[in-house]
């Protein structure tokens, strides 16, 4: 079977057609084994597709802290200056029954008649770190359809340190009086997100006081990863200002990144993803057997990551001669 | 034999039926009835699209006009609704929120054309925001500005309109939204709190006055069926409040600290099934908030038997003002003082009601007060949480509804007997006279002297000047709801409320039949490749949520992905979240009777988006009659209010999107 016989048309998704985007969309969310040949062919033909100046947002925070009504600012702000934007969103499930309440878009404010966005919400099913088992795969078509693409985490706290590994460029999102929950960041839990937002600071006392303990945690000092110096906003949706600032860093750090490592961070997060499927599938077990993290690691780094799925298969058989070797 | 003098009697409360429908005439007709037959106050139901601030021809207001009560755009339209009955000798109850500030100033401009001397007018203003955040759903404006808003017209009735009560806080949807006796209680006087703190901060009214604002305050309750329950409930509001009014506003005259409230007891529990029973239920209901003198209602509304199945009749209304002009009239229980003084029974109930509701409301007010814990979902969650509770136990049994989960077997009812047809029907085609009549009114006035108005009342709101004044000036030179409230709008935003589902806790003791429903719909999500997906819209202008809400969280606990993006939204936002969710089916929740108009455009929508074949089930009060008016191939099911089996609706919701996509279950059929 092919994309074109299995409905998929790549034309419509490059186009943003939104009949297109969604049909795609159920098709890399599908888990059973016999849409994962279609899946892969269809990452690899968005992967060529993929659109050069496109910008992954990662938006983290605890619960509460406006991540939602932000996103509705971010996207009125690319919508205005004519870029195309693909929201995913993540929310938690229930451990018990598998059921999620995907309350974020109910959240975001938005024109269904607009052409140029589209919104995804996601269940992150037992997938711990904050996104959802298949955020990656619905991400590789977002990026060749979407210029600015914004990824909600589940916003439970720390564990969610998948987005580093997934959006150039990670927004940190709190509102005053929260002081809690920087401290895993303190702990060097999580690496000092690029953008710090204070929402609600219309509470101006509470918010200068975060902004305070925030600047303490920024102002240390350059990412040890790439130099960058992590850039604090306040914002106010309640009063209707900070997003274009925001939105300011955001561009200054994608122009940091593209006249650097953008590149070599895209592929690292592909490498990642291969690496996060093959323990999801295989276990800490099926890592052992292949010489370890670092080991399928080192072999990653020279696979080709057009293909993410067949590089996933190469590692998948790799593991099966391995374990059908005697004595093993 | 000497005739015995009668023994001398309090007088009764206010006995008033709350009505209106189709049009300002026709509710007219209506209300001149009523009158005649001894109803001794009006009661106004204005139609959602009112209640929401759109004019009848507003792109929202489809279907909804004139169906849940009486269109009301302009000046024309109250006098047309007041006509031959004079403002000044009527006490009217208006049941209008968002927008209060404008109906009562239409009001008020008709009470100068009569002629009436405005400090002698009397009846009531609803103006009670944050319920409708939590259960009814008419809200516009965010929650600060909407306080801000109430507290204009609070401000407003204190120097012109001293009889008139500004506000009448609401604990009866609370109720109806699940809130239990503490709950309520506590919600209702954090309500009130936070309303008169916004009046005292605003500071335009000399702290020596203030105690006169604080006795305007009135308060509309619920009575359901725990009559005993409830009866000590009003009771704990009496003295919770007197004690709100003492410590917290220092108000010394007993006579402002008073909890004057008037009542509409429960409809929720009124069944579909052996309507006739409601009767009992009604009267039970009623004696709640009646018997104690101490804690009376000053003003009682009864619902008719028959409200749980469509819009009753005159007959239907006039049966229940009858119930209470008997108690009132041929019992002698307006002879005794309270007959509950001194009851260590009671006594003891009250304290046990009144310790719990005291520090759930503290809780509140260390969370910064009511629009805090609104704003941070804690109140809706709440409710959401009660009602969860509520519907599991008559699911269960627990909780005993005759002739719904026992003693089910009955007779065959005469009164049902062909009652689809005695049905008090709103006529589709008012809603085009309806439009007729304002479009004619909007190119009959002086278009000058409307844009000067619109103009003063926008430089009002920029500059905080007197609202009401500037809206009094727009309804006398022909302004309309619909520009009133977008002048507002374009101030002061639009709000959406929190849908209160996200944090609800997973119900308890899922039990044997909810594992089975967890496990078929992993089956069915297995060979769909992708967990089942379920969106939850709530097409229109109902704001009547509870039953889209309990249905998001059980379908939650039932394993599935559930959209759900609250109240109020077009049939293309459904549309349009069904494709770019990728959802398995769509449930439409639909209680406000325009189903006809809104189920039709959806699925036109879902087929615009090539989504033929999406699943699409309804919930709501839908006539048999109305289905095969609607597009029969894309709805699989119908689910009634009366269908309180929750895990046999999600079981069909499974069997829905088997069928839909071919999957054979058959094999574990419950």
């Amino acid at each position: 079977m092919n994309l074109r016989s299995a409905g998929i048309e790549l034309d419509g998704i490059l186009n943003a057609q939104k009949t297109a985007i969604a049909g795609a969309l159920n098709l890399l969310e599908n888990r059973r084994p016999a849409e994962e040949g279609l899946a892969a062919e269809l990452i690899e033909a968005l992967t060529r597709h993929a659109r050069p100046d496109r910008h992954v947002i990662g938006i983290t925070g605890p619960p509460g802290a406006g991540k939602s009504t932000l996103i509705s600012r971010l996207v009125r702000e690319y919508r205005s200056a004519g870029r195309r934007v693909g929201v995913l969103t993540v929310d938690p499930s229930s451990p018990r029954s598998g059921g999620a309440l995907l309350g974020d878009r109910a959240r975001i404010d938005y024109d269904p008649g607009d052409p140029g966005l589209f919104i995804r919400s996601m269940a992150a099913g037992p997938h711990l770190g904050g996104l959802a088992w298949r955020t990656r795969h619905c991400l590789s078509l977002f990026e060749a359809a979407y210029d600015r693409i914004l990824i909600e985490t589940t916003g439970v706290g720390q564990s969610e340190t998948e987005i580093e590994k997934v959006a150039d460029t990670v927004v940190y999102v709190v509102q005053p009086g929260s002081g809690d929950s920087l401290q895993f960041m303190k702990a060097g839990i999580m690496e000092i997100p690029h953008v710090l937002v204070v929402n609600k600071a219309d509470r101006k006392n509470l918010a200068l006081k975060s902004y305070h303990e925030l600047q303490a945690l920024a102002g240390a000092g350059r990412r040890a990863d790439d130099g960058w110096i992590p850039q604090l906003i306040l914002a106010s949706a309640l009063e209707g200002w900070g997003h274009e600032a925001l939105a300011a860093a955001l561009e200054r750090h994608l122009d940091f990144l593209s006249s650097g490592r953008l590149n070599d961070l895209r592929r690292m997060h592909r490498v990642q993803w291969v690496y996060i499927l093959f323990v999801e599938r295989f276990g800490s077990y099926g890592v052992e057997r292949l010489g370890g993290e670092r080991r399928i690691y080192e072999r990653l780094e020279e696979a080709d990551m057009s293909n993410p799925l067949r590089a996933l298969q190469e590692l998948a058989e790799e593991s099966k001669r391995i374990s059908q070797k005697p004595g093993c | 034999m000497k005739e015995i003098e009668p023994p001398a009697k309090d007088p009764p409360w206010l006995m008033r039926t709350y009505s209106g429908y189709a049009s300002a005439a026709e509710s007219n007709r209506l209300y001149r009835a009523n009158l005649a037959k001894g109803q001794t106050g009006l009661s106004i139901a204005f139609d959602l699209p009112t209640q929401t601030g759109y004019d009848s021809d507003h792109i929202l207001a489809r279907g909804e006009v004139g169906k849940l009560g009486v269109p009301m755009r302009t000046r024309e339209d109250m006098e047309a609704l007041f006509d031959q009955i004079p403002v000044e000798r009527m006490n009217t109850s208006m049941t209008i929120n968002a927008p209060t500030a404008w109906v009562l100033a239409l009001y008020l401009s008709l009470a100068r054309q009569q002629g009436a001397d405005l400090s002698q007018l009397r009846g009531t203003t609803q103006n009670d925001i944050l319920k409708e955040y939590l259960s009814r759903g008419t809200y516009i404006f965010p929650p600060k500005a909407s306080i801000r808003l109430a507290g204009e017209v609070i401000r407003y009735a204190f120097h012109h309109l001293p009889k008139w009560n500004p506000i009448n806080i609401c604990s009866y949807h609370l109720q109806e939204s699940g809130a239990e006796p503490v709950q309520e209680v506590a919600f209702t006087l954090a309500n009130a709190v936070c309303v008169l703190d916004a009046v005292r901060a605003a500071g335009d009214i000399p702290a020596q006055d203030f105690p006169q604002v604080v006795g305007r305050m009135a308060f509309f309750l619920n009575a359901g069926i725990r009559f005993i329950e409830e009866m000590c409930k009003v009771r704990v509001f009496s003295r919770m409040w007197d004690r709100i009014c003492r410590e917290r506003y220092g108000v010394s005259d007993p006579g402002l600290r008073r909890f004057r409230y008037g009542v509409q007891v429960n409809s929720l529990g009124l069944t579909e099934r052996q309507p006739e029973n409601n009767i009992a239920r009604i009267i039970y209901e009623f004696l709640g908030v009646v018997l104690s003198k101490s804690a009376r209602a000053r003003s009682v509304q009864l619902p008719a038997w028959n409200e749980a199945l469509g819009l009753p009749r005159k007959w239907d209304q006039q049966w229940s003002l009858r119930i209470q002009q008997i108690l009132a009239h041929e019992t002698d229980l307006l002879e005794y003082e309270d007959i509950f003084e001194g009851s260590a029974v009671i006594g003891r109930k009250e304290k046990l009601l009144e310790d719990a509701a005291q520090a759930e409301l503290e809780r509140i007010l260390e969370m910064g007060g009511a629009v805090e814990a609104l704003e941070n979902g804690y109140l809706k969650r709440c409710l959401v949480e009660s009602n969860a509770r509520r519907i599991r136990e008559i699911e269960t049994g627990r909780r005993v509804v005759v002739g719904v989960n026992r003693f089910e077997e009955g007779e065959p009812s005469p009164l049902t007997a062909g009652l689809d047809a005695s049905f008090l029907t709103v006529d589709d085609a008012v809603e085009n006279e309806q439009i007729a009549i304002l479009r004619a009114f909007r190119s009959r006035r002086d278009a000058g002297r409307v844009a000067g108005a619109l103009d003063h009342l926008h430089r009002t709101l920029s500059s905080g000047g007197e609202l009401m004044a500037a809206s009094i000036a727009c309804a006398e030179a022909g302004v309309t709801t619909g520009e009133w409230s977008d002048a507002l709008r374009s101030v002061y935003g639009e709000y959406r409320a929190p849908t209160g589902v996200g944090g609800v806790a997973a119900s308890d003791g899922a039990g044997e039949d909810m594992r089975a429903v967890i496990q078929r719909v992993r089956q069915v999500s297995d060979r769909l490749g992708r967990n089942l997906k379920l969106l939850i819209g709530k097409p229109g202008l109902d704001g009547h949520s509870n039953g889209a809400e309990q249905i998001a969280v059980k379908a939650r606990d039932a394993g599935m992905e559930v959209v759900y993006e609250g109240i109020r939204l077009t049939p293309e936002q459904i549309a349009e979240s069904a494709l770019q969710e990728g959802v398995h089916v769509v449930g439409l929740s639909i209680l406000s009777g325009s189903h006809l108009k809104l189920v039709p455009e959806v699925i036109r929508g879902l087929e615009e988006r090539g989504l033929k074949t999406l699943p699409v089930v309804l919930g709501g009060i839908i006539p048999e009659s109305d289905l095969t008016k609607m597009p029969q191939a894309s709805i699989k099911r119908v689910f009634a209010p009366r269908d309180y089996h929750l895990n046999r609706i999600m079981h069909e919701i499974v069997d829905v999107v088997a069928a839909a996509n071919g999957i054979d279950l058959s094999a574990v059929t419950p």
